[in-house]
């Protein structure tokens, strides 16, 4: 259970994270979707303890990322973005060292390191340096630090980026394998990603939440919304203002306007299909529909909607 | 503690996992060396006094070509992020590599043995004064390393690491050769603030608490500043 209240996080000044308020429950695979800069990797530092908040409260199954810092890192594995690792030193070494820092006790050490390794797909680099190995198999090894001490909670900063299409299908198995039995919390801003992988997507934009759903959720509210484009032949009139007086009418833009012919996009509020409405309308007015089509909204148009710049 | 036993061990083992290691022992061994054996014949005394000169010079080059990888080099790579968010905290992590470095100044100082040995064959070699140069030699590193780490703090470029740690090691290094371009009220202040005038003491043969409380306190504020550094990524 990882709980945010009213976190703040400031650069000088310029907020990064904005009283952001977030419950993630066990067993969750929480995905963090958000252009870049939104804040996804600011959030995630703080819960990892790498800095705190500027205001507000976060707590990992009841203890503060500030007060109880070592014991809250104790129950994380942390992902970086770009999977930092030490270069100079091969993987075994690598994975020995952070169990050493994880003070993973010497008789245990033996069989987790097994179990991680065959888990990761690390078998045939063992005794390369990281140095040398491809970004696939650097990231894995990344994957394969956070998950060696064997933590509830795993944090994983862009684990797909700069990964060819069938190493990303590799990671996102592997991701959902662990979310059977821990808290994954991931950061992307590639829909497919979350949409393949999650139980939850949170949208942040410019350190706020600004969609919080399950993927199906966001996809009914995606199909809800009607768009249709239409056009209408017309001697004269303003077709575009009073279509908007229809009720549950949200928007209705003029797209193009030639020789008596307007062109309109019209957009309804959820679950509302105001097309017959819009019909009945054209025969009062005498405008002959020429053309009617139901646009159907994806997931990416309401990421977009969501994440726009002027929002 | 176990904490920074592991931090250590790691990065004492990649000094001489890299060429870094190598290449500063060898040329440190080469201009000792060079400077040992052209006056030892020409002075024709059994001690070590070009020796205990000639390496305080040579620190102030050398403990920062040593010192300025230490974390400027994991702030540049962002392995320290990971770091950071192990359960071990800023101040261990400072610690466990400053003593790594440390550990590399005592090698380079256990090569220097050869000296000392040779000149025991030759003649009468006071052997107290020995160990209490080589003491002050140690102590003397250590101090250096400390700033060398605090300018590793500062930075991820590791060419300003060294030029900060040099330049700061060098002002405590000359304060003690301009004494006769200073006021005598001010000439006091400086002395004390020398870091070979503490050194010069502890080799005469003489450790005295005066000096060494002067060294353990550079070291202490080095680290000190280091480790605030280091938990500035903290924001504001």
């Amino acid at each position: 259970m990882i709980q945010l209240a009213k976190v703040t996080k400031s650069y000088s000044g310029v907020k990064a994270v904005d009283d952001v308020t977030l419950s993630i429950p066990s067993g969750q695979i929480l995905g963090f979707l958000g252009p870049n800069a939104a804040g996804k990797t600011t959030t995630m530092r703080m819960i990892t303890c790498y800095m705190p908040p500027t205001a507000g409260k976060i707590q990992v199954d009841g203890l503060d990322t500030i007060e109880q810092s070592l014991e809250v890192r104790r129950k994380i594995g942390y992902l970086p973005e770009m999977a930092p690792v030490y270069q100079d030193i091969n993987v075994l070494d690598y994975l020995n060292y952070v169990c050493d820092l994880r003070r993973i006790a010497a008789d245990k050490r033996q069989q987790r390191i097994r179990r991680i390794i065959e888990r990761c797909g690390l078998e045939e680099v063992l005794h390369k340096d990281v140095g040398q190995l491809s970004k696939g198999y650097r990231q894995r090894v990344g994957l394969a630090q956070a998950m060696v001490h064997d933590p509830d909670i795993v944090v994983l900063d862009e684990p797909t980026a700069g990964l060819d299409p069938n190493q990303i299908a590799e990671i996102r198995a592997l991701i959902k394998e662990l979310g059977r039995e821990k808290t994954v919390i991931l950061s992307t801003h590639i829909l497919s990603e979350v949409q393949a992988t999650c139980s939850r997507i949170v949208i942040i934009n410019q350190g706020r939440i600004v969609a919080d759903d399950t993927p199906e959720g966001l996809q009914a509210n995606a199909e809800g919304r009607g768009v249709f484009i239409t056009a209408v032949k017309t001697a004269a009139g303003d077709v575009a203002a009073k279509t908007r007086q229809i009720a549950g009418v949200e928007e209705a833009r003029p797209i193009s306007s030639t020789q008596g012919v307007q062109k309109l996009r019209i957009e309804s509020g959820a679950g509302r299909d105001v097309r017959e409405d819009f019909f009945r309308l054209a025969v009062r007015e005498n405008w002959v529909i020429l053309e009617m089509a139901q646009e159907s909204r994806s997931l990416e148009e309401v990421f977009r909607n969501l994440t726009r710049e002027d929002q | 503690m176990d904490n920074i036993l592991c931090i250590f061990r790691r990065e004492f083992r990649s000094y001489f996992d890299a060429p870094i290691a190598y290449i500063v022992l060898m040329f440190f061994l080469l201009i000792a060396g060079y400077f040992f054996t052209t006056n030892l014949f020409l002075v024709n005394q059994a001690n070590l006094r070009t020796i205990f000169g000639i390496i305080p010079l040579l620190f102030v080059f050398f403990v920062p070509a040593i010192s300025m990888r230490l974390l400027a080099e994991e702030k540049k790579s962002g392995t320290i992020e990971l770091l950071f968010t192990y359960p071990i905290r800023d101040a261990e992590i400072v610690v466990g590599k400053y003593l790594a470095a440390l550990g590399l100044i005592a090698v380079l100082l256990i090569f220097t043995f050869l000296y000392p040995l040779t000149v025991s064959t030759l003649g009468n070699l006071d052997a107290g004064q020995v160990i209490s140069g080589y003491i002050g030699l140690f102590l003397l590193g250590a101090a250096y390393l400390a700033i060398g780490i605090f300018a590793s703090s500062i930075t991820e470029n590791q060419i300003v690491a060294f030029m900060v740690a040099w330049a700061i090691s060098l002002f405590f290094f000359i304060l003690d050769k301009i004494l006769f371009f200073v006021p005598t009220s001010l000439a006091n202040i400086l002395e004390y603030l020398a870091i070979e005038y503490h050194f010069q003491n502890i080799a005469r043969g003489v450790i005295d608490s005066r000096n060494v409380i002067y060294f353990f306190s550079m070291i202490f504020v080095g680290l000190l500043l280091a480790s605030h550094a280091l938990s500035r990524r903290k924001g504001d």
